[in-house]
């Protein structure tokens, strides 16, 4: 039996074990001791045609509802925005899919130039000097900040708020805890970073303070009150910002951040189930040789022809090993390109309306549904295109009611800060350009009835 | 040759004003910004991104595709990376929108399929590598080796033996094993390679104790040699009480011909990039699942994905694990490389995979032994699905594995690995994989034999190589001493070429 993907008909097979000058194929895997070789087959279901498997694995998405099916009001890290046809045809030419890291460059110029726009493009968004070619997503990438952080400084303390996405927050712990640094958690006022709560935790070992803005609950923070506190301090200020609402909001550049994190998944790049994305990640240029990641620089060749290496590569894994700044290597190339088409496409202007829809239509969503009676925000404060809001009735009973009518509803706080039983009723909603008024309204409406 | 021309950036292209794709119109209604947001919070000037036409972009980025190597454009033997064909019906599949519309905080109800293809693909991937549950969150091989060592380090600290704090690991291991160690708050103990290639287990012997907390190994090793003492190591590691990782970047050897949980490893991370065909998409996203042994399955991250055997099978995240390292990603993973990677393994059977390993290894062999007699081979045994040549003969011409790299690109084939791994000089690392044509195989043995040749007769040939890329040879060292890391022009009013 043939397989599509195995090209070796029998006589060639034959041919190549003859010129090796073996009998069999089992001479090649003599090496492997007797009682670990596998007599039998791997327990594993028969091999499928390409006719079969499609039916197959349409079934399991068929058991899917899918944002093309469903309205949906959901964010918390991943949005749904509308993404321009041509992304996917460009970014998914086979010349990049099929490509690895560009280790060499002059047959590699396409992802290098790219990436090297790429960084380009983040360093505008975001008013940084530099950035790296990526790392795996938004939690990871400020993982790596927190790392970074700790090895400029010396600190072994990070410092955060309540009000960063609780999953970031896991993932920065778990990253800690493995080199015996510690997170510290500081407390929230009204669902916004507490200064006055700051102050008295930071000290000679506070390595950073991580802000995500708009932090969790889609409020605005004080970021430029805590840039100042740690203005004349060791500490650096890590800030962590959702790439679309640079737009219109201020970049973090301007507000004093040494290093600025996110995941890039709301530029171009399908919700996914959230995976995959990329994590972005860019600093002040004298931060630049303790970034993680691969970077790409421009240089020529002989003739003086522009082109596009990776560079500073001394900082890396695979030259530095143990003295590595991180242990990254495959990082999320292809999801930076399909970003990096998208920002191409839309333009200076398409951006700033993009992040002007997000605003208007969750800032209208939001007044809306406080007229309803018995619907309250839960935080009063200024926010981008997310918000929470306390329901009449228990909060289940809602994303029920809304799921009923084909609409999935807002983020339970309940599963997402279990301990905090004074926000277990509410429900954080998330309102991009790609909602319409008629969905709005349609969401108002079962609202409007919910009991 | 064709006379090379620079192809421009985004940002020396289009003109203000220009729009490659509208909005609808806002349909609720207007209001000024700074009344619904503070001006603290805005932003003076909008972002300064390029403005272009849909064609501009369109042949921008395929004009940057055209100045690419990828798998679909040309053989691709770099060593350990496993660049293997990337079927096209996978990524049909992962575009379905069941999974790539899916968002990660929808009600359980409504990604049952997604889940459920999750707990089939952990099931296999467990079958494949001997061993017991999987965690699919990491996001690529190092990420596994690094979550693979946080589990290390809570399953000793479980038994109160945090003294443990040495991995040992060989000297041909890929960098990425000491960097995650050290990320991991390891010390790294560096084992010696024996004259055969595999780990030296008289060394290993003088090395393990009561302070190794673990063994990290690539098996077959990055030589591409399978270690005929495996057993023995495993062995040893484990009398000492540390644990056996498996980096799985090799794991292309060894498909349905022996698995990892049986040669005594307690964690296995596979690169579904490598082993499982899907794209490597320029340097990634990839997908870095670890595989472990009973013991270690309270530690997994979470959240895990369980199935709830009532009425009707139903599958859920299991968040409620006590002895959890916690979480290594964002939510659960890389989806949408895993619907690529099951559809793979179920494409392929059992039969297809253990036929893909054996190829892959034939493959290899067949080029090996061919091109012995062009370049020196410092390990001359039969190898797995790769092997390790040295440009040594070349070298003493004057000409390095560089060269011969490069030289390699005039001929619309990408470079094997070079220059790793360190314990062999002038390393030239190939690694032909099992879906290559012999015909291909045997085009390239023909030009490695007309490089040697060349390195005899014109050295300048090779030096002076790449001549019929886009660009030349690049100069890497004016690159990391005057970095140059983005585009500044127009932006500062710096109008200067190289942005300075």
């Amino acid at each position: 039996m043939g397989y599509p993907y195995l090209p070796l008909t029998p006589p060639e097979r034959r041919e190549m074990l003859s010129a090796i000058g073996v009998d069999s194929i089992a001479d090649l895997f003599a090496d492997i001791p007797q009682e670990i070789s596998l007599k039998t087959d791997l327990n594993l279901p028969p091999a499928l045609s390409e006719s079969e498997l499609v039916r197959h694995v349409q079934e399991l998405a068929d058991r899917n509802i899918s944002l093309a099916d469903y309205t949906s009001f959901l964010g918390a890290g991943v949005y749904q925005h509308l993404i321009p046809s041509a992304v996917p045809h460009l970014a998914n030419r086979a010349e990049f899919v099929t490509a690895y890291t560009p280790y060499q460059a002059e047959i590699s110029q396409g992802v290098l130039q790219a990436t090297f726009e790429y960084q380009t493009l983040i360093c505008q968004l975001t008013d940084m000097d530099v950035a790296n070619a990526s790392l795996y997503d938004g939690a990871t990438a400020l993982a790596e900040a927190a790392l970074m952080s700790i090895a400029i400084t010396g600190g072994n303390q990070v410092i955060t708020f309540e009000s960063l996405h609780p999953d970031y927050r896991a993932v920065v712990e778990t990253y800690l805890q493995a080199v015996d640094a510690e997170l510290v958690v500081a407390p929230t006022k009204q669902g916004l970073a507490d200064i006055d709560a700051l102050r008295p935790l930071l000290g000679k070992a506070t390595a950073a303070v991580l802000l995500q803005q708009p932090n969790f609950f889609g409020l605005l923070e004080p970021a430029e009150e805590i840039s100042a506190l740690l203005e004349d301090t060791p500490t650096l200020f890590v800030a962590c910002v959702n790439p679309i609402s640079l737009g219109v909001l201020k970049p973090p550049g301007a507000y004093g951040a040494d290093i600025v994190v996110g995941d890039g998944q709301p530029l171009g790049n399908p919700p996914a189930f959230g995976g995959p994305s990329f994590g972005f990640m860019a600093v002040k240029e004298k931060h630049v040789r303790r970034m993680p990641g691969r970077i790409v620089g421009q240089t020529q060749d002989q003739d003086g022809n522009r082109g596009f290496v990776l560079t500073l590569q001394t900082r890396e894994q695979h030259i530095r090993r143990h003295r590595a700044t991180s242990n990254i290597c495959t990082n999320a190339a292809h999801s930076t390109v399909m970003g990096t088409v998208y920002l191409a496409l839309l333009g200076k202007e398409g951006l700033r309306e993009v992040a002007n829809q997000c605003a208007q239509k969750a800032h209208f969503t939001q007044d809306q549904i406080c007229r309803l009676p018995g619907w309250e925000m839960l935080f009063p404060g200024p926010f981008y295109h997310e918000f929470a809001v306390k329901p009449p009735v228990h909060w289940s009973k809602v994303n029920e009611a809304l799921l009923g009518e084909g609409i999935i509803g807002g983020v339970p706080l309940a599963k997402v800060y279990p301990e905090r039983k004074e926000w277990e009723n509410a429900l954080l909603f998330c309102v991009t350009e790609a909602r319409t008024a008629d969905e709005i309204e349609h969401l108002l409406q079962v609202l409007k009835e919910v009991k | 040759m064709s006379p090379r021309k620079e192809f421009p950036l985004l940002m020396e292209r289009g003109a203000p004003g220009r729009r490659a794709y509208l909005l609808p119109d806002l349909d609720v209604p207007a209001q000024p910004l700074k009344d619904l947001i503070p001006g603290e919070y805005l932003r003076e000037e909008p972002a300064p991104i390029p403005e272009l036409s849909e064609l501009e972009v369109a042949r921008h980025f395929v004009g940057l595709s055209r100045r690419n190597h990828g798998v679909d454009v040309g053989f691709y033997p770099l060593g350990s990376c496993t660049m293997k064909y990337n079927p096209k019906v996978n990524e049909d599949l992962a575009s379905l929108a069941g999974f790539a519309n899916l968002h990660p905080y929808q009600p359980e109800e409504t990604v049952q399929g997604a889940l459920q293809l999750m707990y089939e693909l952990e099931q296999h991937l467990c079958e494949i590598a001997g061993l017991h549950r999987a965690t699919l969150t990491p996001a690529a091989g190092a990420h596994g080796e690094l979550t693979g060592l946080m589990l290390i380090k809570a399953y000793h600290h479980s038994l109160g033996q945090d003294e443990r704090d040495e991995i040992i690991i060989p000297d041909a291991a890929h960098g990425t094993n000491p960097a995650s160690a050290a990320m991991c708050g390891y010390k790294v103990v560096e084992v010696p390679s024996n004259e055969r290639g595999g780990v030296s287990v008289k060394d290993l012997e003088r090395l393990v104790g009561p302070k190794t907390a673990g063994l990290m190994l690539t098996n077959p090793n990055t030589l591409g040699l399978f270690d005929e003492e495996i057993l023995a190591i495993t062995d040893m590691v484990r009398a000492a009480g540390g644990l056996l990782y498996y980096d799985g970047a090799n794991a292309n050897a060894i498909l349905g011909k022996c698995r990892p949980g049986d040669m005594g490893f307690d964690i296995v991370h596979f690169n579904l990039h490598k082993t499982f065909s899907t794209p490597h998409g320029g340097g990634g996203p990839g997908s870095g699942p670890i595989a472990v042994r009973d013991m270690l399955v309270p530690f997994l991250p979470t959240p895990v994905v369980e199935k709830r055997e009532d009425r009707r099978a139903s599958y859920f995240l299991d968040y409620d694990r006590p002895s959890a390292i916690g979480k290594i990603k964002g939510f659960y993973g890389n989806f949408l490389v895993m619907v690529r990677a099951y559809a793979y393994i179920r494409t392929m059977g059992p039969e297809g995979l253990r036929q893909a390993s054996e190829d892959a290894v034939l493959s290899a062999n067949y080029l090996m032994e061919r091109l012995r007699e062009f370049y020196h081979l410092p390990y001359p045994r039969i190898c797995m699905h790769e092997f390790v040549l040295s440009a040594s003969r070349q070298k003493a011409l004057g000409v390095a594995a560089q060269d011969v790299a490069k030289r390699l690109l005039d001929y619309g084939i990408h470079a094997p690995t070079v220059y790793f791994p360190l314990i062999v000089e002038e390393a030239l690392m190939i690694e032909p994989t099992e879906t290559e044509p012999k015909a291909v195989l045997d085009e390239f043995i023909d030009i490695m034999a007309a490089i040697a040749k060349e390195a005899e007769e014109s050295p300048e040939q090779l030096k002076t190589a790449p001549h019929y890329t886009v660009v030349g040879r690049l100069d890497e060292t004016r690159a990391a001493r005057h970095p140059v890391l983005r585009w500044r022009g127009a932006v500062e009013g710096d109008t200067t070429r190289d942005g300075r």
